[in-house]
C-alpha cells in the first residue's frame, strides 16, 4: 500500500493533460445536456403531442388540462428510462472491467436468465399476476443466479474466463427451464413473449420506488469502484503490485452489477445490449479510464434508451413498439460501425 | 508430453499421436453409438438393445426392422449429425475468434436461422420445408453479413465477435417483435422450433446433412494444421508458411455451412456448439482447436440429451433443446468446480 499515485493518474498530469481533461469534461457537459433534451422529448412525443409550453406547465405549474394528464403518465416512464439506463450502462462498464471481456454484459453473468426465471415460475406457479409482484421475484431470481455464479466462478480465485463460462453455463441451464414451461403452458408463453422483450411502457410510480433504492446504493457503489476497476484491467499482477485487493474489488464490482442490473431488469424486464454497447461506445472516445468512463455511461446510456423509447413511440402510431427491439435495431449498426471504423479498443 | 506417442515407417514418415486425444475421441465414438443404440430401443414402443442391434443388421422381425430402420433411425442420424456439426462448427468459430464464448450462438448463427424459420412461421405460416428452408436462407445469410461486415483488410478474431455480437442483437430483436404480433399458436409453434428439436426428423433431413458432412468434414480436418498455428497469432503462422487470411476464410465458410445446415435440421439447439468444445479440451487436455474430439462430443452430447429427455418426460414431451442447455449447462459447471487449476482454455 505503500504506492500512492496509481501510474494512470501520473500519466494523466503529465503530457498535455489540461486539454485533453477539459475536452471530456465539456463531452460531459454535452452529454448532460443531450440527455435532459432527449428527457423532453420522452415528455413531449407521443401518440398525442404535447407542445414544451404545455410540457413546462406539467411539470412546474399545473393548469388542469389533459396536457397535465398525459405529463404525469409519460413522467413515470421517462423517470423510469432514466433510472434503468443508468443502471444498466454502469454494470455493463462495470463487467467489462471486472471480467476483462468485452462480451460481458449482465446477460452473460445469467442475471437476465435469473430473472425471467424467476418471473416465470412467479406466473406460473405462484399466480402472480401484477408488475409489483413480478419486481420481486426478478429482482431476487436475478442477485441470487448473480451470486450463484460467482461462487461457481470461483469466488475468491475467480478469473474473467470462469466467471463467464459459469454465467453462460447457469444461463443455458435456467433458459432451458424457462422453454420448458413456455412450451407446457401456453398462458406462461403468451405473458412471456411480451415480458422478455423489456418495455418502460408499464411504468408506475410504485415500481420505480420499489426498485429505485438498489439502484442508489448499485450506483454508488460502482463510481467508487472506478479507481480500483482501473488496477484490475492492467493484469492480476500488475493490480497486486500496485497494492490493490483484488478479491474485494471482484466481490463489490459483482455486487454493484448485478443489484443495478437485476434492479432494471425487474422493472422494465430484460434490456439487452444497452449494457453491452455504451462502455465500448464511450470508450472509443474516453480511452481505457474507468473514471470518465463510468461518468460517461452512466449518462448516454439512458439517452440511448429515451430515445429509443421516443423512436418506438413514434414508428408505430399509435401503438408502440418496446424499447427492448429500438435499442438493439439502432444500436446494433451503430455499434457495428464504431466496431469498424476504428481499431478496436481493446480492453 | 508423456501422453504422446511416435509412430515412424519405414520409408521415414513420421506421424506423432497424442494417446489422450485418441483415446478420447474412441471413447466418445462408443458413447455416441451406444446412446443412439439405446435412443432407438426407446418410445412408446421400446424394444431392447439386442433386438434394435438385429434389426439394424437386417435380420430382426418385420415390425421392429420397420420401427427403428424407418422410424427412428433417421431421427438419431440426424441427431448424430447435427451434434457433430455443431460441435465442429462451435470448435472452429471458438478457435478463429479464439474466445471461448466466440461459439455459432453468441455470433448470432442461431439467432439468424430462427429469424428466417420464425419469418416462414409467423408470416406465412409455413409447412415445416418452408421453414427449414427459411432458417437455411437465414443462418447463411447471416454468416455472411457477419463476415462481411467484419472484413476490414482481413477478418480479425476480436471485430468478428463484436460484430456478431451486435449482428446478433438486432436479429434477436427482430425474433422478439415476431414472436410479440403472432398469434399464440404460432408463438407456441415457434418456442418449439427455436428449443430445438428431434421429433419427427426422417430421411429426408438425414441425406443433406450426410452429404455436406462429408464434404466439409474432411475439408476441414486436413486445414486443422493451419488453425494450430494460427493460435500463435497471425505473424508468426505467417512465418511459418500458413496462408492465413485463406485458411481462416475457408474454415469459416464450412463453419457457417455445418452450423446453418445443423440448425435448419434441428432448430438452434442451445449450448451444444459452445460446451462441446469446452468439454472435448478438458478432456483430451491437449492444447490446439481438438476439432475431432469436439465434433464426435458434440455428437455424444446431442443423442444423449435426445435420450434423456425421451427417457425422463416421455415421448416428444419436451424437445431436446430444453436437455442440451440444462444438462450442458449443469456439466460445464460441474467442471468448472471440480477444475481447481485456474482457467485452462
Amino acid at each position: 500500500m505503500l504506492v500512492e499515485s496509481p501510474p494512470e493518474q501520473r500519466a494523466e498530469t503529465a503530457p498535455a493533460p489540461p486539454t485533453r481533461r477539459a475536452i471530456r469534461a465539456f463531452g460531459l457537459v454535452v452529454s448532460v445536456a443531450v440527455l435532459v433534451l432527449f428527457a423532453l422529448a420522452s415528455i413531449a412525443i407521443g401518440a398525442k403531442g404535447l407542445s414544451l409550453e404545455q410540457v413546462w406547465h406539467g411539470l412546474f405549474q399545473d393548469t388542469g388540462t389533459y396536457g397535465d394528464v398525459v405529463v404525469d403518465e409519460r413522467l413515470s416512464r421517462t423517470v423510469l428510462g432514466l433510472l434503468a439506463g443508468a443502471a444498466l450502462g454502469l454494470s455493463g462498464a462495470v463487467l467489462q472491467a471486472l471480467t476483462r471481456n468485452p462480451l460481458a454484459d449482465p446477460g452473460l453473468l445469467g442475471i437476465n436468465a435469473g430473472a425471467s426465471a424467476a418471473v416465470v415460475t412467479a406466473m406460473t406457479y405462484f399466480g402472480v399476476t401484477t408488475l409489483n409482484g413480478y419486481v420481486w421475484f426478478a429482482f431476487f431470481g436475478a442477485a441470487a443466479v448473480g451470486a450463484l455464479v460467482w461462487f461457481l466462478g470461483g469466488s475468491r480465485g475467480a478469473t474473467p474466463v470462469r466467471l463467464a463460462l459459469a454465467g453462460t453455463a447457469v444461463s443455458a441451464a435456467l433458459y432451458g427451464y424457462l422453454q420448458a414451461v413456455m412450451i407446457t403452458d401456453d398462458a406462461a408463453l403468451n405473458k412471456m413473449r411480451f415480458w422478455t422483450v423489456g418495455s418502460l411502457s408499464s411504468a408506475t410510480d410504485s415500481t420505480i420506488l420499489q426498485v429505485l433504492p438498489f439502484l442508489a446504493v448499485g450506483t454508488l457503489l460502482a463510481l467508487l469502484l472506478a479507481r480500483p476497476l482501473n488496477a484490475v484491467a492492467m493484469g492480476d499482477d500488475t493490480a497486486k503490485a500496485l497494492g490493490a485487493n483484488l478479491n474485494r474489488t471482484r466481490a463489490l464490482s459483482m455486487l454493484a452489477a448485478v443489484v443495478l442490473c437485476g434492479a432494471a431488469t425487474a422493472a422494465c424486464g430484460p434490456i439487452a445490449f444497452v449494457g453491452l454497447m455504451v462502455p465500448h461506445v464511450v470508450r472509443s472516445f474516453t480511452g481505457p479510464d474507468l473514471r470518465w468512463i463510468l461518468p460517461y455511461a452512466m449518462i448516454l446510456s439512458p439517452a440511448l434508451l429515451l430515445g429509443a423509447d421516443v423512436i418506438g413511440r413514434v414508428v408505430a402510431r399509435p401503438s408502440e413498439l418496446q424499447v427492448g427491439i429500438i435499442t438493439a435495431v439502432i444500436g446494433g449498426p451503430v455499434f457495428i460501425f464504431l466496431v469498424r471504423r476504428r481499431r478496436t479498443a481493446q480492453l | 508430453m508423456k501422453s504422446n506417442r511416435v509412430l515412424r515407417t519405414p520409408g521415414g514418415l513420421s506421424l506423432r499421436l497424442d494417446v489422450r486425444a485418441v483415446t478420447v475421441v474412441a471413447l466418445l465414438l462408443l458413447a455416441a453409438l451406444a446412446a443412439s443404440v439405446l435412443l432407438i430401443g426407446t418410445g412408446d414402443f421400446p424394444i431392447p438393445a439386442g433386438d434394435v442391434l438385429k434389426a439394424l443388421a437386417g435380420d430382426g422381425n418385420a415390425g421392429q426392422e420397420f420401427i427403428v430402420n424407418e422410424l427412428r433411425l433417421p431421427r438419431v442420424l440426424v441427431g448424430l449429425l447435427v451434434g457433430a456439426s455443431l460441435g465442429l462448427g462451435g470448435a472452429l468459430f471458438q478457435a478463429v475468434t479464439r474466445n471461448p464464448l466466440g461459439s455459432p450462438d453468441v455470433l448470432g448463427l442461431g439467432q439468424g436461422a430462427t429469424a428466417g424459420a420464425l419469418v416462414m412461421i409467423v408470416l406465412f405460416s409455413g409447412s415445416a420445408a418452408q421453414v427449414t428452408i427459411g432458417a437455411l436462407v437465414g443462418g447463411l445469410a447471416t454468416g455472411l453479413a457477419i463476415y462481411l461486415l467484419a472484413w476490414k483488410r482481413g477478418v480479425h478474431g476480436y471485430r468478428l465477435v463484436l460484430v456478431g455480437i451486435g449482428v446478433s442483437a438486432i436479429v434477436t430483436a427482430v425474433n422478439s417483435y415476431l414472436l410479440t404480433v403472432s398469434d399464440i399458436a404460432d408463438a407456441a409453434r415457434a418456442v418449439v422450433w427455436m428449443t430445438g428439436s428431434l421429433s419427427g426428423r426422417d430421411w429426408d433431413q438425414v441425406w443433406p446433412l450426410l452429404g455436406l458432412s462429408a464434404v466439409l468434414v474432411p475439408l476441414v480436418l486436413a486445414n486443422a494444421r493451419g488453425l494450430r498455428m494460427m493460435e500463435m497469432g497471425d505473424d508468426v503462422s505467417n512465418t511459418l508458411g500458413v496462408r492465413v487470411e485463406r485458411v481462416r476464410a475457408l474454415l469459416m465458410v464450412a463453419a457457417v455451412l455445418l452450423t446453418a445446415t445443423a440448425t435448419a435440421a434441428a432448430g438452434p439447439v442451445s449450448f451444444v456448439a459452445l460446451t462441446a468444445p469446452q468439454l472435448a479440451r478438458r478432456l483430451t487436455r491437449s492444447p490446439g482447436p481438438n476439432l475431432l474430439s469436439s465434433l464426435c462430443m458434440g455428437a455424444a452430447l446431442l443423442v444423449t440429451a435426445d435420450w434423456i429427455s425421451q427417457r425422463a418426460f416421455g415421448a416428444d414431451q419436451l424437445p431436446v433443446g430444453v436437455v442440451t442447455g440444462v444438462l450442458g449447462g449443469v456439466h460445464l459447471l460441474w467442471l468448472l468446480v471440480i477444475e481447481r487449476r485456474a482457467a485452462r482454455i
